[in-house]
């Protein structure tokens, strides 16, 4: 292994690297291909230059930070804002639109429309469904029944607020548990739920139904309203329709009476800008279900 | 000392092996022990409450880590859908972090407060009762599961010999404060919340005992929600 005598081989006629293992045993000198040994020093050089104008190398304190003053993050927050600028004439004439003035524009229209079907769709559609379908607990916002209120300045200050949520400026009424805090005997909410039922008409007992309009009107009346069509106010729904929320088998309108309910919708504002908040208030808009 | 010395002498080839790798060790890794930059200062981070940690256990018990990550990364469509990117501070008291890319599911660094309770609970026992196109398993038997109170003290001080900076006071009370986050308006409540500020306090799971599912829910309601974006300044000291 040692000794820089060379010597060809005279079967290859290739040059050995006049190393010698076991008495006889030598090894040809074939050098790695010389595009490959180049391609490596480029490399390395390549390297140097990446050092010099990225952030490279922790120095005691800190780190060297590169001509460029390149940073992940500065560079990500430059892309969000190149994104945002190259939308600024509908961002910002949105920003500054009514929701009825956004109507009237179509081009806006449509740019609100498809920015607030994504925030919907990351946002919005765990709870309320792909479609705004909702679900048992979670309303179909399709549909033209409201339980805040279906104007456009309702529906954003549901966004951005929510319902019973941490926020001061929240929606907060909720329906009481009338039979776990006792203030019905499960007769009558038996009653009340048959009258209930009787105002879409699909009550089965009607001498129950008409011991439950007592009730209802003692009890429930003040928020669902006389005739039980609901006072967007305080987010009580229309008894009289066919949509229901938790369900309209008697079963589940005793379960409501009985336990209260009082779903939570998060409040936006903080997570979405005001923008954003505008453009998912035209997206729901924009279902259908809106007054 | 030419080459041949040394390749015929084990141990000088080991020593010399050892002296070449350490120095590309020291250079990467021993700086991040004591430069300032690697974890910014950012106020609002505290270490988990007793039922954060207790979730967050079962979290990784459960590999929810193999599905979903917990880091906003710096990309543009990261930042757009879930928010101002992870820093590396809010996960200082993880061990282990859940940073990844692998997301089967979405990232979860800041879906504190995104939906409500009562949604991770019916999610979290059935995950198709609201998200009908989610492939998510059930974790229903996390509601069905009491979690064990006591197992708290000695987590807490393990993690506290790692640098997680619980007082004996939160550790004394570590029972106590599980109880009293599913306890809301309760005097223990008010007892967690000076010890934990910005704790959230629910009965999540509706149910009188603290199970699986209520840390689990606490856990993740409180992810990415302690420090606040509107007073954080990128371009502060200490921030890269």
């Amino acid at each position: 292994m040692s000794g820089h005598h060379k010597e060809v081989d005279a079967v290859t006629g290739v040059e050995t690297t006049g190393h010698v293992w076991d008495g006889d045993l030598k090894e040809l000198n074939k050098p790695l291909p010389r595009w490959w040994l180049w391609t490596f020093y480029a490399c390395i050089v390549w390297a140097i230059g990446y050092w010099v104008v990225y952030p490279a190398w922790p120095t005691m304190n800190g780190y060297t930070e590169g001509m460029w003053n390149w940073s992940a993050r500065a560079a990500a927050m430059d892309e969000v804002k190149a994104g945002h600028d190259a939308q600024a004439q509908f961002r910002d004439e949105l920003a500054k639109a009514t929701l009825g003035d956004v109507k009237t524009k179509p081009e806006l229209l449509r740019f609100a429309t498809a920015y607030g079907q994504s925030v919907f769709g990351t946002n919005c559609s765990p709870c309320h469904g792909r479609g705004a379908q909702g679900s048992p607990g979670y309303p179909n916002l399709n549909d033209d029944d409201w339980l805040w209120g279906g104007k456009p300045e309702d529906i954003v200050q549901t966004i951005a607020f929510g319902i019973r949520s941490d926020h001061k400026d929240t929606r907060i009424s909720a329906m009481p548990r009338f039979g776990m805090d006792s203030v019905l005997k499960p007769e009558q909410i038996s009653d009340a739920a048959e009258y209930v039922l009787s105002l879409s008409s699909k009550s089965t007992d009607k001498a129950a139904a008409e011991r439950g309009a007592a009730v209802f009107a003692e009890n429930c009346a003040a928020c669902h309203g006389e005739k039980g069509t609901g006072t967007q106010e305080m987010g009580a729904p229309n008894l009289t329709d066919a949509i229901w929320l938790y369900g309209g088998d008697k079963a589940m309108v005793v379960e409501s009476i009985q336990t209260g309910r009082g779903g939570i919708m998060p409040a936006w504002k903080g997570r979405l800008d005001d923008t954003a908040i505008k453009a998912v208030a035209t997206y729901v808009q924009s279902l259908g279900g809106s007054k | 000392m030419n080459h041949g010395t040394i390749e015929r002498n084990s141990i000088l080839l080991l020593v010399l092996c050892l002296v070449v790798v350490s120095i590309g060790g020291l250079v990467q890794i021993a700086p991040l022990y004591w430069i300032d930059s690697t974890i910014e200062k950012v106020q609002g981070m505290r270490p988990y409450t007793p039922l954060e940690q207790a979730g967050r256990d079962v979290y990784i018990r459960e590999g929810c880590y193999l599905c979903h990550s917990q880091m906003v990364r710096t990309l543009r469509d990261e930042v757009e859908r879930y928010g101002h990117y992870s820093l590396a501070a809010e996960s200082m008291y993880d061990h282990p972090f859940q940073w990844g890319s692998k997301r089967t599911g979405p990232d979860l660094a800041r879906v504190g407060g995104k939906y409500s309770d009562k949604w991770h609970v019916e999610h979290l026992n059935n995950p198709r009762a609201v998200v009908p196109e989610s492939i998510m398993p059930s974790y229903s038997w996390l509601g069905q599961t009491p979690l064990d109170l006591s197992m708290m003290e000695p987590r807490m001080k393990t993690l506290a010999t790692v640098g997680v900076p619980y007082t004996d006071d939160m550790i004394a009370n570590a029972a106590a404060d599980m109880k009293a986050q599913v306890s809301p308006d309760s005097k223990e409540a008010k007892a967690l919340l000076a010890r934990y500020p910005k704790a959230k306090v629910a009965n999540f799971d509706g149910s009188d005992e603290v199970t699986e599912l209520d840390a689990v829910v606490a856990y993740l309601q409180m992810l990415g929600t302690l420090v606040d974006f509107a007073k954080f300044d990128a371009s502060g000291p200490n921030l890269r």
